[in-house]
């Protein structure tokens, strides 16, 4: 099988719904003539024209506003933002026009619109740049949200939020558009809602999501040399959750860390907590313990921004713990 | 509205002095920046101001030292002329504690509450309002200062800025916003992101003041901020100051000076204006600056600057317990009781 990067997986991803449907457009900041801040929109421009991929100006909520009625009508935008942190201007369309139109409406129009961008923390980009928003907008009824770890979900999820007739929110991760994985030449999709087992073992579940499935799958990698066998379960969406795919691997391994990317407090480790209590709780050996970032904004610094982030140490830390290890 | 200015020179030598000193710092500083960023010293982004300094060195002049000024994540040189000290800058872009910021805010966040330099912003637009509030305070407090808001001008197409000129032409509040259009927003052309280009005719808008300078000519630029102070700080109106520049870097680090989004050619023809260089040939005609002067204050910047590099390599990292530092503040108890 062909081995590409996050960014060609979506690259392709992009592409072959921009070929299947000519409704599909995308629209964002520095999205044609710059090919992408981050590169994802390579030579879409020249295969497509300036009517589908379109530059705008800085005003992130005009735009997605723009999306969401180009969507009402018929469309089907993909709107990019050049970084989640920078969507928090447009959050007001995605949460009250984009989220609640097909509600309001009785029905009678829905918001079939991707929003997608980075999210999360690259490397010192300090406090306005480096924010996971996952939680937040899980939060919000009428809303999808998809957090890809690797290539071959990158593509096959974008393409199914693409086509899906609702809104999707569609989280990258700055600091996997270089990462490689195995993606078939031929069509496929992933399903929207469902988690994957990526590893499997029979010490403890790791729960988790978005980038912090590499950083699961290295530390269940290290876990591994001192012969404890770990669950990766990436749940790939996290709204809608798949309950029974968390439920599966807690129920067969009686201990889970929960790995986030954002702030502990109603962080989607919460909520994954919340599952497992209500169907695991007879089957628990321990209290499930969660990694994230620390509660603070993120520091500059080198040093302060290592022990901020979660990472393979902590993670590691955490199995151990939950496994009476330590 | 006032239009174009071009500068009238009055002999003033300290003030002249004083200018090539603020635009040759940023300059000497930053080249120093780069240098550093390329040996991993400096992380995350770096947005240098090679090119725009007459911007900050000329406006910057018309200003008190109880003035504030607010601006955006390409603040380098606006903390340095605002008189932040070099060595703070450059802890602050090392990360470590001797920082203006203590490490917690890098190239993108320098503060100093004892200069008023209210931050470095790193969401476009996002600092406009708060500028219009600065103003309001300013108003509500009966003071006579003045905000200055400095941004690009990828900014005047955000709701932000409009709806902060909007309040600020609507009360009549002491801001001058100045807009420090150096053409491009990242890789986009000003002409392909703003329905008209004559940028500072938006004012018109908003009640307010449209003003455009010549930002590679520091005397103008001065000339033209000084009425806009004074009429920020003697009239409560507000000004739009479009300043006219170039930046001869990337946008970050990470992008190329030329070749995607503009020409070497366009670079070039630019380069022709180097504030620096025009200031300083403007000084030599006039007879108020000699080579040996001119050499004397650079070898005098230059060791400022490694001055400024020493002391931030030797400056330790930022204590751990800090990481959980200023997050609140603690509310005094008493303030906290009941009545
Ligand atoms: C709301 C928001 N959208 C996008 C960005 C990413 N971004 C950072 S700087 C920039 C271009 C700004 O250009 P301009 O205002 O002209 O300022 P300059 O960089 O030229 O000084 C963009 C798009 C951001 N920081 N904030
Ligand atoms: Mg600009």
């Amino acid at each position: 099988m062909p081995v590409i990067t996050y960014r060609d997986a979506l690259h392709d991803a992009l592409r072959e719904e921009m070929q299947r449907d000519d409704r599909v457009f995308l629209m964002g900041e520095e999205v044609a003539e710059y090919n992408g801040a981050y590169k994802v929109s390579k030579g879409l421009l020249a295969e497509f024209g300036e009517m589908r991929v379109v530059d705008t100006p800085i005003t992130e909520l005009g735009f997605a506003g723009l999306g969401v009625g180009a969507a009402m009508v018929g469309l089907r935008p993909i709107i990019e933002f050049m970084t989640w942190n920078f969507a928090l201007l447009a959050l007001d369309q995605v949460v009250n026009s984009a989220a609640k139109t097909l509600y309001m409406s009785g029905g009678q129009y829905n918001v079939p619109i991707v929003f997608r961008g980075p999210n999360g923390a690259a490397l010192q980009l300090s406090a306005q740049h480096s924010q996971s928003w996952e939680s937040w907008l899980a939060h919000i009824p009428g809303l999808k949200v998809v957090t890809p770890g690797t290539p071959y979900d990158a593509k096959g999820l974008l393409k199914s939020a693409i086509r899906d007739d609702n809104p999707v929110c569609f989280l990258e991760g700055e600091m996997l558009y270089n990462t490689k994985g195995e993606v078939p030449d031929e069509e496929y999709l992933v399903p929207i809602g469902k988690a994957d087992l990526k590893r499997e073992g029979d010490a403890c579940s790791i729960i988790t999501n978005g980038k912090m499935v590499l950083t699961a799958m290295q530390a269940a990698d290290q876990l591994a040399r001192d012969g404890i066998h770990v669950d990766v379960v990436d749940l790939r969406t996290v709204r809608p959750m798949d309950v029974e795919a968390i439920a599966r691997s807690v129920q067969k391994t009686n201990r889970a860390v929960v790995l986030e990317e954002g702030w502990e407090i109603a962080g989607i480790g919460a909520q994954v907590v919340d599952y497992i209590q209500r169907d695991c709780f007879d089957w628990l050996d321990a209290p499930v313990v969660r990694v994230h970032q620390a509660d603070v904004p993120m520091p500059y610094a080198k040093n302060l921004e290592r022990a901020a982030k979660p990472d393979v140490p902590k993670t590691i830390a955490a199995v151990r713990k939950v496994m009476y290890l330590d | 509205m006032a239009t174009k200015k071009k500068s009238t020179p009055k002999s003033d030598a300290a003030l002249d002095r004083k200018l090539l000193h603020d635009m040759l710092l940023q300059r000497r500083f930053e080249e120093r920046a780069a240098e550093a960023y390329a040996l991993g010293k400096i992380g995350g982004f770096c947005h240098l101001y090679i090119g725009q300094e007459a911007v900050s060195a000329g406006t910057q002049s018309a200003l008190r030292p109880d003035d504030y000024v607010i601006t955006t994540y390409r603040d380098h040189g606006q903390a340095l002329v605002r008189g932040i000290a070099p060595r703070a800058v450059m802890a602050e872009l090392f990360g470590r504690v001797d920082g203006c910021v203590h490490g917690k805010g890098g190239s993108m966040h320098m503060f100093d509450r004892n200069v008023n330099f209210l931050g470095g912003h790193g969401i476009v637009g996002a600092h406009v309002p708060l500028a219009t509030g600065v103003g309001f305070a300013i108003k509500y407090r009966g003071g006579d200062q003045v905000c200055v808001c400095y941004m690009g001008e990828s900014v005047v197409n955000t709701g932000a800025f409009h709806e902060a000129l909007n309040m600020a032409g609507l009360w009549k509040l002491p801001v001058v916003y100045v807009i420090e259009n150096n053409r491009y927003g990242m890789g986009t052309a000003v002409e392909r992101a703003s329905a008209i280009t004559d940028l500072f005719k938006r004012a018109e808008a908003y009640n307010i003041v449209g003003a455009e300078v010549d930002g590679q000519d520091v005397l103008a630029v001065r000339e033209t901020m000084t009425e806009a102070v004074d009429r920020a700080r003697t009239e409560q109106v507000p000004t739009l100051l479009e300043v006219r520049t170039f930046r001869y870097v990337g946008h970050s680090m990470s992008d190329a000076a030329s070749g995607t989004y503009r020409s070497k050619a366009e670079l070039e023809e630019s380069e022709k204006r180097d504030p620096i260089v025009l200031f300083r040939r403007h000084l030599q005609e006039i007879g108020a600056l000699t080579d040996a002067e001119y050499q004397k204050l650079d070898d005098e910047l230059r060791a400022a600057v490694q001055d400024a590099w020493d002391f931030a390599d030797q400056s330790p990292e930022p204590p751990l317990e800090t990481l959980f530092e200023d997050v609140l503040v603690e509310t005094p108890s008493d303030a906290m009781a009941g009545v």
